[in-house]
């Protein structure tokens, strides 16, 4: 038998509360199968709030530490701090936030703690809107996106601006570790959650999670759709160490956005001209990414 | 012990250095920087052996210091007005989280207009949050309260978040003499804190989990309310023990001064009380039988106390440094709950004194007695008055 790729261990136990095809206990899986037992995990208001249970339940079995919507940053700075005063060494503090508790409402906290320099992982699980209020957008809903709060209706409103690029942004605090991780890729995933844990200081890493109820799409495609986000350049998986750029999961030919697009209900009202701009942008982005690699490559 | 003449924010660093506090997380606001100012030098000087976590705001000090405290450590705060508004939220997640963070509260008016001067409604406002509430009369009660919040706080029965208020400027930047205790004495009085979760990585458990109507929410915050009524012993108990180690002790929940005969009997909290403490004094030295109640504790109220101070008088008056719009102050409404049922009808009178800082002198207070030398001989002439409101 072929050796396990991943580690076998399990420290997030099935029976969970989230929905079918949700990526979001994927990501919480491969977290601390990489991490192990001697890890603390803060989770704010998000759907991981709900996902391991109603009280006085539980699914994982590493401490949790629930926190408010807006304070992951501060939450693990604090229980750092306590860990630390309690001279203990060998624990891992993350935070687990989605994207709206991370792009939107916690980014204060969140600049706060890596600005701080706070010896913490900082995970964002990104299913791309508010979805356990019921899919309202945030900043990292991408342009184009139908959602609750940004309904198609005869004005089309949908969602009109670009996501916020949080990676850039942690490397614009000179962040030491950053990187996109996706469900797709668990061998990638806890690699690079591995190598996080061996740097000192604060660590940023950006999980793309599928989330089939709010992006329309069927539950058992939330792998292959994770898949083609990456293969079609829009979700590229690399990683920033101390400023250098390395793409972890080279793309060589190029699938088109809207194979992406079309399998997703929210941007089922995106006519030819839209998913044009779309393509453009994304093929923009994977080249100023190319670009950025290539300048940093002998630091 | 050593004597020293220092500032309140002073004096609740040294309160903070004696507890052996371990992780300190604060965002500054005048008139609280100077505690936090002292407690970095405390630290760069290895006087005081905590993390000092210099967040970016108040609302992530309380956080951090939440989850710090369910870490395991004794942690302590401090901020003021806008900075404790903006940590409101987390003010009800303390107590939720079961969490005993101590806190100074410079007492500050909320703006606007801007104002960095004395009043209570910033912490008033946190009255429903489940946090025990002092306020303090003395630059030496706002250090040795600190100490006895930790006991009170920490103590299994009780396990609440805690704070110690005082007036702005009126004692944050006036230096009194204070009796700095020995720190072998703190230790024998407050050991070190001992949480009931700490993190077990072999046990494992989640702290904050969604909880349903059908089953434990009402429950849980039904502890809280219980050990909210437990704190009104341990505040007793702690400072009675406080007294017998460290020679001072502050009457627990209420401090009667001069009011078991007393016809007049003012109510009142913080600095304002020294000054009335003088006027009793003078009224008293003039034939006038005047007294004084100090509220040392809001939180939990001390309503069986004052019930039982306020037999004799014939006129109380509560001089409120806050306004509840469109009702009365805070702690007039709040007595007259206590004593609704309780007593036979007394005449009771609200002051409206100090608001935004302005002085509550020794004329403010005689003119507020002799008002209740009026409705003793006249009857009420109206519920609550704005004294020294300009028109």
């Amino acid at each position: 038998m072929a050796k396990p790729t991943i580690p076998t261990e399990e420290y997030m136990l099935s029976g969970h509360m989230a929905c079918l095809g949700c990526g979001a206990p994927l990501a919480m899986r491969y977290l601390l199968k990489a991490l192990g037992k001697r890890t603390v995990v803060s989770i704010p208001a998000c759907c991981w709030a709900v996902i391991p249970g109603v009280f006085p339940y539980t699914n994982l079995k590493v401490p949790l530490v629930y926190t408010a919507f807006e304070v992951t940053g501060a939450s693990i700075s604090g229980l750092r701090a306590a860990i630390d005063a309690r001279g203990i060494k060998d624990v891992n503090v993350v935070g687990f936030a989605g994207d709206g508790g991370t792009a939107d409402i916690g980014i204060q906290a969140l600049s706060g703690a890596v600005e701080r320099g706070e010896n913490i992982i900082y995970m964002c699980y990104d299913n791309e809107a508010y979805m356990n209020t019921g899919i309202q957008r945030s900043s990292l809903t991408p342009f184009g996106a139908w959602t609750t709060t940004t309904p198609v209706g005869k004005t089309k409103f949908w969602q009109k601006t670009q996501k916020k690029n949080m990676v850039e942004i942690m490397v614009a605090h000179r962040i030491p570790y950053a990187a996109t991780v996706s469900v797709a890729y668990p061998e990638d995933f806890i690699n690079k959650v591995r190598k996080a844990a061996g740097i000192p200081g604060p660590k940023y890493i950006h999980a793309f999670a599928p989330c089939p109820t709010g992006w329309r799409m069927p539950p058992e495609k939330t792998i292959e759709i994770a898949r083609l986000a990456t293969d079609s350049c829009v979700f590229p998986i690399y990683e920033v160490e101390y400023g250098k750029y390395k793409i972890t999961r080279k793309v060589v030919n190029k699938k088109p956005v809207a194979d992406y697009l079309k399998m997703q209900g929210r941007f089922s009202h995106l006519g030819e001209e839209e998913m044009k701009q779309i393509q453009e942008y994304v093929d923009r982005e994977w080249e100023l990414l190319l670009k950025k690699e290539e300048f940093t490559k002998e630091w | 012990m050593v004597k020293k003449v220092i500032t309140g924010n002073s004096a609740a660093a040294y309160g903070v250095k004696l507890a052996r506090v371990q992780v300190v997380s604060a965002y500054p606001i005048t008139p609280q920087t100077t505690v936090v100012e002292k407690l970095a030098d405390f630290v760069a000087n290895g006087e005081l052996n905590a993390r000092f976590v210099n967040v970016e705001s108040e609302h992530s000090a309380l956080a951090a210091l939440i989850s710090a405290s369910l870490g395991g450590a004794r942690t302590f705060t401090a901020t003021s007005a806008h900075g404790l508004a903006l940590m409101h939220e987390m003010m009800h997640w303390a107590a939720g989280a079961r969490t005993p963070v101590v806190m100074v509260n410079v007492n500050r008016a909320m703006g606007p207009p801007w104002n960095i001067w004395a009043e209570m409604t910033d912490s008033i406002a946190q009255r429903d949050t489940g946090w025990i509430q002092f306020y303090g009369e003395s630059n030496q009660e706002v250090l040795d309260t600190m100490i006895q919040l930790y006991r009170i706080c920490e103590d299994k029965e009780v396990m609440l978040p805690g704070m110690i208020c005082e007036d702005a400027f009126y004692l944050s930047h006036t230096v009194l003499p204070v009796d700095i205790p020995e720190q072998e004495d703190v230790d024998r009085f407050l050991p070190p804190f001992e949480s009931a979760y700490k993190l077990d990585f072999d046990n494992p458990v989640s702290i904050g989990s969604l909880s349903m109507p059908h089953q434990w929410y009402m429950e849980l915050r039904y502890k809280i309310a219980e050990s909210m009524e437990n704190a009104r012993k341990k505040i007793v108990e702690v400072d009675r023990e406080f007294g017998k180690i460290f020679g001072r002790s502050y009457s627990g929940l209420v401090e009667n001064y001069r009011g078991d005969d007393a016809d007049l009997l003012l109510i009142c909290a913080g600095t304002m009380a020294s000054t009335a403490k003088d006027v009793v004094d003078e009224m008293r030295n003039e034939g006038v039988k005047a007294g004084l109640l100090r509220l040392r504790v809001f939180r939990p109220f001390p309503n069986a106390e004052i019930v039982n101070l306020v037999q004799n008088a014939k006129v109380i008056g509560v001089a409120d440094r806050s306004i509840s719009f469109g009702n009365q102050g805070p702690f007039f409404t709040e007595i007259k709950g206590a004593l609704y049922g309780k007593i036979p009808t007394k005449l009771l009178k609200n002051y409206i004194v100090g608001i935004g800082g302005r002085d509550v002198t020794t004329n403010t207070l005689k003119s507020i007695f002799r008002n209740m030398a009026s409705i003793k001989d006249h009857g009420l002439d109206e519920e609550v008055t704005w004294v020294d409101l300009k028109r």
